[in-house]
């Protein structure tokens, strides 16, 4: 108990570094928000909206930077991250809310799936390694040395423009109102498939590889050829001993991922035009929506920490000898 | 099932024109016969002939030491005889023959793998070289040790194997509380003593020993040796003893076995092998470690290296490291005959051209005497 807790109190301090970086960095850099807007939309926005713009991002008051930081905290504890530029006036908080389900949902069951798919195989392989199975690696590698970008709009060009089995587009069908019936959850499905297919195509070579390698070093220790001479069926030799010990590394590569699938998928929503949270990312990096860039970063940081905190629990779970006390 | 050849019938006279297919039975009951093996390492057209024709005859209660230099093949036969033999290792030929309580003769090398797993450490047991490394880091060692019993006994509880765990470690000295320890929780000694308290799980009757003590510090070494032979007197199980430390089996063994270059070239009881060696190789790694015991003697290492088994010719593969070697010695690979010495124990067999007049006389060349360092009574 001891071992989670301590890495608990270490992940609080990351965060509170993660947080208080991302406060200093847009104050350390030179240049005035409200002149730089004003000089961005070149006289449309007239000069006397300056001071309204400076009450509206609180640089009105004369407030010394630590009581900035602690307005800071106090307001992200709140869930405030300020209001979007493009999306006016919409708050970040609000934006991130409707894009993050949409990016966890297809991305997440994607990775899920890429991982637990490819590490049966890679297990498979690697315990018959040798064999016709090993033919399946350049194939995994060659569809995973393909630029991400390039195997989405071929699957598009394929899939929808071709054969026409799925939309090029979108995360729904747009003349379905949002709600929990089975009519708009299989057209989510539905939309879904394509870009979901295309990630795990991209990114399953990597746990199969992963897999494949650690099983052949585990494979050749003592303890399974003691599991062998105990007569164990060839079942538990494989996973209780084989595969168990084998797919420690594999665990946390998994938990990494997790942490950037909030914010590593950029392309396929842009390729796809699926409202996530990257596709958010790149329309206010375009628009220089400086508000909601922060609030997407502060997310994508805090989503990488807590798939580290879940990596490091399942990760002493799993293995005892992390857990030793002292 | 297989039965034995009538040509392995205890009290057939050791012929030496065809020595290992008729030696001496050394045991009138025997648990486990390793005949004629042979162990290949690599599929290509040039395997390497790491096993030649082993035979090795275990007796029921016995406990038989192996010995011989690093890559002579005692681990390989262990790991054959087991059928554990990691690729690109092949047994090329041979029988393994294991007689059950009842007195039925299987043999090993061709049980399918249901069978097989069945006979696993039911029958024979086998503790590793690495204590380090032979059980799972990430489970308790109870439950190791508890399902290689469910797994033979199906019918067991958890409960009731977890209690017989307690019971196997007991037997070891090892407090029962530690059965909900991790294995990394254990010191080096532990874990071998918990390796061997696994090895008797199922009261195996062969309990093969693959260098147990090797990465353990001499104290140690000691411990676990001493407690093997009290095991043995109260369980009555036969051991194979495989190590490098001829010191270490006169201790512990009954007979020694000295495998030199993938073949046996001596076999006797650890008493005749310790003060009167027949073979040049005995008597010179006799001569490599000082004696535990009596008179001080001149400590003689073995010159040159073992050889490649890749590259072995006709003669005797010591040859090049041989004192006493003669012409005869490049034409002949020597078998196992019974020794040119007079008054010797019946049941002990070397394999050298010194004491093999007959296989010498059959290339047309004259037997040299047997040198009085090889006939010491």
């Amino acid at each position: 108990m001891r071992f989670f807790l301590r890495r608990l109190g270490f992940y609080v301090i990351t965060f509170w570094a993660a947080v208080t970086i991302n406060f200093f960095i847009p104050r350390i850099m030179p240049g005035d928000p409200v002149r730089a807007l004003i000089a961005k939309n070149q006289g449309r926005i007239s000069t006397d909206a300056e001071s309204a713009l400076r009450t509206l991002f609180g640089l009105d008051k004369d407030t010394t930077l630590w009581q900035q930081y602690v307005d800071y905290w106090n307001l992200i504890l709140h869930g405030d991250l300020g209001t979007s530029f493009t999306y006016f006036p919409t708050p970040v908080a609000d934006v991130i809310a409707g894009a993050i389900p949409w990016t966890i949902g297809l991305v997440g069951i994607a990775t899920i799936i890429s991982f637990t798919v490819g590490t049966l195989i890679g297990s498979g392989i690697g315990w018959r390694r040798g064999t016709w199975a090993d033919s399946l690696l350049p194939i995994s590698t060659f569809f995973s040395a393909v630029p991400y970008f390039w195997l989405a709009l071929i699957a598009i060009t394929i899939f929808s423009v071709t054969l026409g089995w799925f939309p090029a587009s979108g995360s729904y069908d747009r003349s379905l109102v949002p709600t929990f019936s089975w009519e708009f959850i299989s057209s989510v499905i539905y939309y879904g498939t394509l870009p979901a297919l295309t990630i795990v195509i991209s990114s399953i070579s990597g746990w199969i590889l992963g897999m494949r390698n650690m099983m052949v070093t585990v494979s050749s220790e003592d303890y399974v050829t003691v599991a062998q001479a105990k007569g164990l069926s060839e079942r538990t030799v494989l996973f209780g001993y084989a595969a168990r010990n084998a797919i420690l590394p594999q665990v946390s590569s998994f938990a990494l991922s997790l942490g950037f699938i909030v914010g590593g998928t950029l392309i396929m929503e842009i390729v796809f035009s699926y409202q996530g949270i990257g596709y958010y990312l790149f329309t206010a990096v375009a628009a220089k929506d400086y508000p909601l860039m922060q609030g997407i970063f502060l997310v994508i940081t805090v989503a990488v920490l807590f798939a580290n905190i879940v990596a490091d629990f399942v990760y002493g779970v799993l293995d005892p000898r992390t857990r030793q006390e002292g | 099932m297989t039965l034995t050849s009538p040509l392995d019938g205890a009290g057939a006279a050791p012929l030496a024109s065809d020595g290992r297919s008729q030696r001496l039975t050394p045991s009138a009951d025997p648990v486990l016969e390793i005949k004629n093996l042979s162990v290949d390492y690599g599929y290509d057209d040039d395997p390497v002939h790491v096993l030649r024709q082993v035979s090795l005859t275990l007796g029921r209660g016995e406990v038989l030491g192996l010995a011989g230099e690093s890559g002579c093949g005692k681990s390989t036969l262990a790991y054959a005889a087991t059928r554990l033999l990691p690729p690109p290792g092949l047994i090329t030929g041979g029988e393994v023959l294991f007689t059950d309580r009842s007195g039925v003769k299987t043999d090993l090398l061709r049980l399918n793998d249901t069978q097989l797993r069945a006979s696993r450490w039911q029958d024979m047991a086998i503790v590793f070289q690495g204590a380090m490394n032979s059980l799972n880091p990430v489970y308790r060692i109870g439950r190791q040790i508890a399902d290689g019993i469910r797994a033979h006994e199906p019918k067991t509880t958890q409960k009731e194997a977890l209690e017989r765990a307690a019971e196997l470690l007991d037997l070891v000295g090892i407090a029962p509380d530690r059965l909900k320890s991790y294995p990394h929780q254990l010191s080096g000694g532990m874990r071998q003593r918990v390796m061997i308290a696994m090895a008797l799980a199922l009261d195996p009757q062969v309990l093969i020993m693959d260098e147990p003590t090797t990465a353990l510090d001499v104290v140690m070494q000691r411990q676990i040796v001493e407690q093997i032979a009290e095991l043995r007197d109260r369980l009555g199980f036969s051991v194979i003893f495989i190590t490098h430390d001829v010191s270490l089996l006169i201790e512990i063994a009954d007979r020694i076995a000295i495998m030199y270059a993938g073949e046996i070239v001596e076999d006797a009881a650890a008493l005749d092998v310790y003060h009167r060696p027949r073979h040049p190789y005995s008597s010179a790694l006799l001569h490599s470690f000082p004696p535990l015991r009596g008179p001080r003697r001149e400590l003689i290492g073995i010159p040159g290296s073992p050889p490649d088994l890749s590259k072995l010719g006709h003669g005797c593969p010591f040859a090049d490291r041989c004192e006493f070697a003669f012409d005869a010695c490049a034409k002949v690979n020597p078998q196992l005959v019974f020794p040119n010495v007079p008054g010797d124990d019946p049941r002990r067999a070397v394999a050298c051209l010194r004491h093999d007049p007959s296989a010498v006389r059959a290339v047309g060349e004259e037997p040299p005497p047997v040198p009085p360092e090889l006939s010491l009574t």
